[in-house]
């Protein structure tokens, strides 16, 4: 597998601008390293989302905000087509990761180059290495002595080596809440993503766990593109650069996360943002 | 008013204690009886002779212990792959109708008397092969097991979480890698349990022999001779008018019991510990 990247400049080739009211929003000279257009998503019957447009920036964090079953979690879920898994559902507009259709993609690659974190810490059964390594082996992209080394520098990536270098063999289930969800992130860290998707991913964690996250969010930005589904206003504003507010399925606002929280354009960002409904 | 409650709440712990008693108390009794009538009677030759002739005293069911050992191979080899595969099937990819059905037809199975499994057996194997063999009676008991291998398979694969199939795809692994590698391996020790007791029941299915495996005074080599089992042995020496016979039988059910509480207990040690690992 390349992990050369070409920074490939496609801003021409997508005409749909963000929902940015400001026009202060994300310069021109900010690379789209994934962008959906007009995307709407059903459950069965029931319309999940509506015609989402958004383009998320490469080497930039992303916050979508928004009450509970506005959609901004369905809205992660089909960056990397996870959604896929439940039955029932159906994914129309379109999804491009390097100008590419990712409903086209092969889903294994998709989802190595697209990686995930989820709600709840969801660590295998299995041993703190094995963990780590469960991705490499079945995209089967390092062998042998090399293993160990991703594992090391994926642990690290998490700052989670320090607390597990002497236990690397021991369950995974023996962690606590926080190191279980920074192993999630090195594990998903392990296949070298692009992208890396996380959806709400400090909501059962202490402040001090989720701060150490928070600080490996910045530093994990050089190499990746990031997007966090947050409940926490706070820490939307603390992470992100730019942010998303999802209302009932839809795209309401779209900006720099300071205009969105300063100075909003829609009066329901205005009003969940000051805490009047959500 | 207080009294009152206090007076109900005494009757009812009463009634369910006294009900766990008498439950406890009749597995005690038989055990107890067992142990009283069949411990005094076990002798080393009872584990390494073959049975005396009637008027003879000593001699042992050495036979019987192997038949049984043998049997048991047999039934474990074909209940525990069709259940287990069965199984699988049933979880991860059994949605509609047909399925469902399978569901219904396996219930029914487990619901059909084990004497009846004794006929088909003999319809399928005795009276093709013209005559009463291991490889028979291994059949029966392998049918009686299928059912309970299959629900008990399905119902520990459901019980995985779902987060773990979502954290294995989205490190890119195929649903069927994700089955082998995640979920099959969070659920074995349940799943080897549930063998495990199923394996259990049917060592001490006594009709389905009769019309299948016969009974053997002597060793049975290969798999195609009648050979005697230890349900079987205690059937015949129970209703036997020898007291020799009948001090035997009882050995015989003695270690039956203890092989099958054994078996309950490794079993149960095996799940325990799933809870701490799981």
């Amino acid at each position: 597998m390349s992990t050369t990247r070409e920074p490939e400049t496609i801003v021409g080739s997508i005409n749909q601008e963000p929902l940015t009211s400001s026009g202060s929003a994300p310069k021109q000279a900010e690379t789209i390293k994934l962008s959906t257009e007009r995307l709407n998503f059903h459950y069965g019957n029931y319309k999940a989302l509506h015609d989402i447009s958004l383009n998320f920036y490469a080497n930039k964090i992303t916050a979508l905000i928004g009450p509970s079953g506005c959609g901004k979690s369905t809205f992660l879920r089909t960056l990397n087509r996870i959604s896929e898994t439940i039955r029932h559902t159906r994914i129309d507009g379109r999804i491009t990761l390097d100008g590419e259709d990712v409903l086209a993609l092969d889903v294994t690659n998709l989802r190595r180059r697209v990686g995930m974190v989820f709600q709840r810490p969801n660590p295998f059964p299995k041993s703190i290495f094995d963990n780590v390594a469960y991705g490499v082996r079945v995209n089967g992209m390092a062998r042998g002595t090399s293993i160990r080394e991703v594992v090391e520098k994926s642990l690290h990536r998490a700052a989670l080596w320090d607390e597990v270098k002497d236990k690397l063999h021991e369950t995974a289930h023996a962690l606590s809440g926080g190191q279980q969800q920074r192993l999630c992130i090195a594990r998903a860290l392990a296949v070298d993503p692009e992208v890396l998707l996380l959806d709400e991913p400090c909501s059962a964690l202490d402040p001090i766990a989720t701060a150490k996250i928070e600080d490996l969010l910045f530093t994990l930005k050089d190499d990746c593109t990031i997007v966090i589904v947050t409940h926490n206003m706070q820490q939307a504003a603390r992470v992100a650069d730019n942010t998303g507010f999802f209302l009932l399925g839809k795209l309401i606002e779209f900006d720099q996360t300071e205009v969105i929280f300063k100075n909003p354009a829609a009066k329901e960002t205005e009003d969940y943002i000051t805490g009047r409904f959500g | 008013m207080r009294n009152r409650r206090k007076i109900v709440n005494i009757v009812m712990l009463s009634l369910t204690g006294a009900c766990t008693v008498v439950i406890i108390g009749i597995l005690l009794v038989i055990l107890g009886y067992l142990f009283w009538n069949g411990a005094r009677y076990l002798t080393v030759d009872f584990f390494t002779k073959l049975p005396a002739p009637v008027g003879e005293s000593g001699g042992g069911m050495a036979n019987a212990i192997v038949g049984s050992g043998k049997l048991l191979l047999l039934a474990v080899l074909i209940g525990v792959p069709f259940g287990f595969l069965g199984g699988v099937y049933l979880a991860e990819f059994g949605t509609g109708i047909f399925p469902s059905v399978v569901r219904y037809m396996t219930d029914l199975l487990n619901g059909v008397p084990s004497i009846v499994i004794g006929i088909f057996a003999y319809g399928v194997v005795v009276a093709r092969m013209h005559h009463f063999s291991t490889l028979a009676g291994g059949v029966a008991l392998g049918v009686m097991m299928v059912p309970i291998a299959l629900r008990t398979t399905e119902e520990f694969l459901r019980g995985v979480p779902q987060s773990l199939r979502e954290g294995a795809m989205a490190l890119g692994a195929s649903k069927a890698r994700t089955i082998a590698t995640v979920v099959i391996p969070a659920a074995i020790k349940g799943i080897f349990s549930g063998m495990m007791l199923d394996l259990a029941r049917v060592a001490g299915e006594t009709a389905p022999l009769l019309f299948t495996s016969l009974g053997n005074r002597f060793w049975s080599p290969g798999w195609d001779k009648p050979t005697s089992a230890l349900p079987e042995m205690i059937y015949h020496y129970a209703i036997s008018p020898y007291d020799e016979w009948h001090r035997q039988a009882w050995a015989a059910g003695f270690v039956l019991l203890t092989l099958v509480l054994l078996v309950n207990i490794i079993a149960r040690q095996v799940l325990a510990r799933t809870s701490h690992a799981g």
